[in-house]
């Protein structure tokens, strides 16, 4: 009787969770719909998703604003759209939670160091990319290794699980010693103690920490392309009229310099050269 | 529905091994501190009672990703106390999330045990006292026996508490069921069903420790 019991409750919470899963999924058609309206322009507010915890790309600061290349490229693009910044409403979106963000239509669009990938793209549809970023190292100055070759005997450190992480032990330095943390500041603790040798990601995440006050002149970038990494702005699934809209911003913010500017105020202090900036749909 | 899932890629039950390793390596460890935790704050002496006391108080408030954190940012990181694994960080993030967890759980299971004691009539001890045991011969063979066969349910909360809380060991590079979960929800955007599979996962773990626990706990309750 009292396994009966549990059995009947296990399946009805099986049940419940299934029932869950499908309203997110017709969810999906709703939010296409509604954002639909307000990507187009001219409303009283534009959402825009980005991260809160990013130096140099998307950064929540103390007193409330928002600083980073991210944020000026998203500033640039609700501007072209009609949107002067005060109208703009920023929307944390960490990694895990972009796609559902999209499809919920809880934000417009999102540039928050969003990489075009096959399996996203299934989910999400991308303008851009506005940024061509590659893997790299971040090391204490004067200990960079100039090699992928020499990766394999270090003690690397990088987020738990991201695309980053997976690179180091797939593919170019599976023999290494690999620290996941919990997010990239507490990967800067071991690397200033010397518990770790590098931190890996993004070589635009890593130059937003190296030109934080409190890093500059630590911690240099190695300066390996070890992957490519195609920055893309994220938008409901198959909106190709907002697409072409933020696509034609970005194009026209590469061409007024704002682009090259933007660079230089957010990576400038790390002695990042960024790519020059990638056409409109070419993914490498 | 799964159709993301592709074993080969991601070692779905390997990953779960990691937890339920986590979670044994743990629990025991919890159960022996706890013990004797509740052995200082039943004791006579009164600085093993505040230490006792002190220490639960401690670690029972402090929110459990501060103390796993702690262990790899502040033990390893900074102090450089690598738990006799040198050169290998896999172990030593293993070695530190079981060190944390016992530190925080043994806090759990003595005052469970703690409660235990006290469902044993205080009759009993004076008794023993009166025979000329001294207090560890009174805890060991009279009070204890009896107070672990009263709080085998509360254990198994406990226990359940624990399974799920390894989850917080993905911090610090621990590569149990949620640092997978991370992993997969990154390549496959696809939040939804990939959590669910996660969450089956966990009930399958605890599922049959809370049925066979309370099982046990009927079984073995002293009759009073």
């Amino acid at each position: 009787m009292r396994l009966r019991k549990a059995s009947a409750l296990a399946a009805s919470v099986l049940a419940l969770s299934l029932a869950a899963t499908a309203c997110g999924s017709s969810d999906d058609e709703g939010g296409d719909g509604g954002s639909d309206g307000a990507g187009s322009g001219g409303g009283d507010s534009i959402t825009i998703g980005i991260k809160f915890d990013q130096p140099g790309l998307g950064l929540q600061t103390p007193d409330g604003d928002y600083a980073g290349f991210d944020v000026d490229v998203a500033t640039y693009i609700a501007g072209e759209l009609g949107y002067e910044p005060d109208q703009i409403e920023w929307v944390e979106s960490p990694s895990a939670e972009r796609e559902n963000l999209l499809s919920r239509g809880d934000v417009d669009f999102i540039a928050a160091t969003y990489s075009i990938t096959p399996e996203r793209e299934e989910q999400v549809s991308f303008a851009g990319p506005y940024l061509l970023a590659h893997q790299d190292l971040l090391m204490r100055v004067g200990e960079t290794v100039s090699s992928p070759d020499e990766i394999n005997e270090l003690t690397l450190c990088s987020v738990a699980g991201s695309t980053s992480a997976q690179n180091v032990q797939n593919d170019f330095a599976p023999d290494a010693q690999l620290l996941e943390m919990g997010t990239y500041s507490e990967c800067l603790t071991g690397l200033e103690n010397g518990t770790v040798d590098a931190l890996t990601t993004d070589d635009s995440i890593l130059a937003g920490y190296a030109s934080q006050e409190a890093n500059q002149g630590k911690f240099e970038l190695a300066g390996l392309e070890l992957s490519n990494e195609n920055y893309g702005v994220g938008i409901p699934k198959d909106d190709t009229e907002l697409q072409q809209q933020i696509n034609d911003a970005l194009t026209s913010m590469v061409e007024s310099g704002a682009w090259d500017q933007a660079v230089e105020d957010n990576f400038g202090p790390a002695g990042y050269e960024a790519e020059a900036a990638p056409a409109i749909g070419e993914i490498v | 529905m799964f159709d993301f899932l592709d074993l080969e890629q991601y070692d779905l039950f390997g990953a779960f091994w990691t937890t339920v390793q986590l979670t044994v390596f743990s629990a025991i460890g919890s159960l022996i501190w706890g013990t004797i935790l509740a052995g200082m704050r039943v004791s006579p002496v009164p600085i093993m009672r505040s230490f006792g006391t002190a220490y639960v108080h401690i670690f029972r408030n402090t929110p459990l990703t501060l103390i796993i954190v702690f262990c790899s940012l502040g033990l390893y990181q900074t102090l450089g106390m690598t738990m006799f694994a040198e050169g290998n960080v896999d172990t030593i993030g293993f070695r530190l999330a079981v060190l944390g967890f016992i530190a925080y759980t043994s806090t759990f299971v003595c005052e469970a045990l703690r409660s235990g004691i006290n469902t044993v009539p205080v009759g009993q001890a004076e008794a023993a006292r009166a025979l000329g045991l001294s207090f560890t011969q009174v805890l060991r063979i009279v009070v204890l026996p009896q107070a672990f066969r009263s709080v085998v349910a509360p254990l198994a909360n406990v226990l359940i508490a624990l399974t799920k809380n390894t989850t917080v060991a993905a911090a610090i590079s621990v590569a149990e069921a949620a640092a997978l979960m991370r992993t997969m929800i990154e390549n496959e955007a696809n939040l939804i069903p990939i959590a669910l599979l996660f969450a089956i996962g966990f009930i399958i773990l605890t599922l049959p420790t809370g049925l066979l626990l309370g099982w046990l706990a009927k079984r073995v309750a002293v009759k009073r």
